[in-house]
């Protein structure tokens, strides 16, 4: 399999699109004709369905290159995006091992992980990255190790102590995040990261995913979907530069909507890391331009009774309330009212 | 005055659950202004605490009557330590906390800027949380930062309000740092520039 990265663009003249192919896999979040929070985990890992962004561990598609330039462009204007607790170190290396050794087996002809003993030897092709290091020594990488592997890593990634029977948010990587701060968020427990969120907490949904998250075992990592809504590509909204992409949030016009407005999904997974037991909590965003979308019928018909039928709160909470009336419009054109086919899949 | 009543708010907002007598354990003790009488009303209804206890009080904005310093001197503190302010005490209080022993308990009343701070402090010093007793005492003016430039305002008492260090128009979110010891102020006005409701005196 050979991947053309795409040269493009997540901010000022948004550049990002996605290939015919890349349409075709896009993660379409929703199982059914209508959406309420939900501990919706299943089971992640190899073996996940071919050609689908469930096929790998960590899905490397044709955005990577662009996605990490940008990145880039992100931590050198504001280095807190990337913090790590004093006591994160140790998961820090696991996370590192877990994701050269998983991008290794699952896309030889990109990566490779040479290991004699502590002494390692990681080639990056894509990011023309050669490095020779010794694991668990700090000093012979360029920077700490889960700043080093995730700036080759598409997603934001969280890395969660575990103690207390609690998650706490002590380390990350967060330069594509849906509206949240990792400087503000970090240190935080489990439901204090979460507070800002309506609803979720009266319904139960914390409790049961923080139950669910603290038996994850070594070796059966999970994951689930989660969405928004997002103006333009930008992989950047941040709380932030919220006052630097907010104005672009009324931009939206009956005539634009289709290319400017996005349907952004979170691949988020959950693995247990073997030396400290962290728990790392990659959340991989995903953008298709509606326009894009509505070429799998089934996925057109499906989104608009989605939006259509939202509880207001969730609408505001993801922030596309001053636009869902124009969505909503657009994008029932494609719905003539026939049934859809369970599953997330375009050709089910 | 009593403790601050606070409305029910969302999971990452602090609760002050009041000072509670623990015994004749070594603590330390700090207050601002009205906070105060929390200390007083504890020594009252534990008296052996005062003995263990080194205690600092920052006496501004203390309510006018009779002088609450001296009286907190004369309950007997192992220590006293007075500041003008919590800036200027926080070196001896950070001091204090380092040479801590095991099973020290913190004792906190005030505002809760102070409190915040002041806990942040104990926290990274390595208190446990079930060490630190607080209760909220005086103005609810919130300590925020600013989440654009991370400044941090202090005394905030309005909703919206200008970040002293940038000068955007931040809205108040319950969302709070133990941490930095401050709620989170974000942009109000980012999606319509120059468009700021009016603002309003901030709630309890």
């Amino acid at each position: 399999m050979t991947i053309r990265f795409n040269d493009e663009t997540f901010r000022d003249d948004y550049s990002y699109h996605n290939s015919p192919e890349a349409i075709r896999r896009f993660p379409f979040p929703f199982d059914k004709d209508d959406y309420m929070y939900s501990v919706n985990m299943e089971p992640h890992g190899t073996g996940g369905r071919a050609g689908s962004v469930f096929e790998k561990r960590f899905d490397v598609d044709e955005h990577y290159v662009a996605e990490m330039r940008d990145r880039a462009i992100t931590l050198a204007s504001d280095p807190l995006r990337c913090q790590s607790l004093p006591h994160m170190e140790l998961a820090g290396w696991d996370l590192l091992e877990l994701i050269m050794q998983c991008k290794a087996e699952d896309y030889p002809e990109l990566f490779q992980l040479h290991r004699d003993g502590d002494r390692w030897h990681w080639v990056n092709r894509p990011l023309g990255i050669e490095q020779r290091f010794t694991f668990l020594d700090p000093t012979t990488l360029p920077c700490g190790p889960m700043e080093y592997i995730t700036r080759q890593a598409q997603g934001d990634f969280a890395v969660l102590d575990q103690r207390e029977n609690n998650l706490w948010m002590d380390a990350g990587m967060v330069t594509s995040q849906a509206d949240w701060s990792l400087d503000f968020d970090i240190g935080m427990n489990f439901f204090e990261w979460h507070a800002p969120v309506p609803k979720a907490a009266e319904m139960g949904i914390f409790q049961r995913a923080l139950k669910f998250l603290l038996a994850i075992p070594q070796g059966s990592p999970s994951r689930r979907l989660n969405w928004t809504m997002t103006v333009n590509p930008r992989l950047d909204t941040s709380p932030e530069n919220y006052h630097l992409w907010g104005p672009e949030k009324r931009t939206i016009t009956p005539e634009n909507v289709g290319a400017k407005q996005y349907l952004r999904v979170e691949l988020q997974s959950f693995w247990r890391l073997p030396r400290s037991n962290a728990l790392a909590f990659p959340i991989r965003c995903y953008l298709i331009a509606l326009q894009d979308l509505v070429t799998v019928p089934k996925w057109a018909r499906r989104l608009h009774r989605v939006i259509r039928d939202l509880p207001d709160e969730l609408a505001e909470y993801k922030g596309f309330t001053v636009n869902r009336q124009i969505i909503t419009d657009y994008l029932a054109q494609f719905d003539d009212g026939k049934p859809t086919s369970p599953g997330i899949f375009a050709d089910d | 005055m009593r403790a601050t009543e606070f409305s029910p708010s969302i999971p990452s907002r602090p609760v002050y659950g009041g000072l509670r007598p623990h015994g004749a354990l070594p603590s330390l003790m700090l207050a601002e202004g009205a906070g105060g009488e929390a200390l007083a009303e504890l020594a009252k209804a534990d008296p052996p605490v005062m003995r263990h206890a080194q205690l600092f009080y920052v006496p501004s904005g203390a309510p006018a009557g009779p002088d609450l310093a001296a009286r907190l001197r004369g309950l007997g503190p192992a220590s006293y330590v007075e500041g003008p302010s919590w800036a200027a005490l926080r070196p001896r209080f950070v001091r204090a906390l380092a040479d801590a022993h095991m099973g020290t308990r913190l004792y906190l009343a005030g505002s809760e800027g102070l409190i915040g701070q002041a806990m942040a402090e104990a926290l990274a010093a390595g208190l446990p949380l079930e060490a630190i007793d607080a209760e909220h005492r005086g103005d609810i003016a919130r300590r925020m930062q600013c989440v654009h430039c991370k400044g941090i305002t202090e005394n905030v008492t309005t909703d919206p309000f200008i970040c002293a260090h940038c000068g955007l128009n931040l809205f108040v979110r319950d969302h709070y740092s133990r941490r930095i010891g401050a709620f989170q102020g974000v942009c109000v006005d980012a999606e319509t520039p120059g468009i700021v409701p009016e603002p309003q005196e901030i709630k309890p």
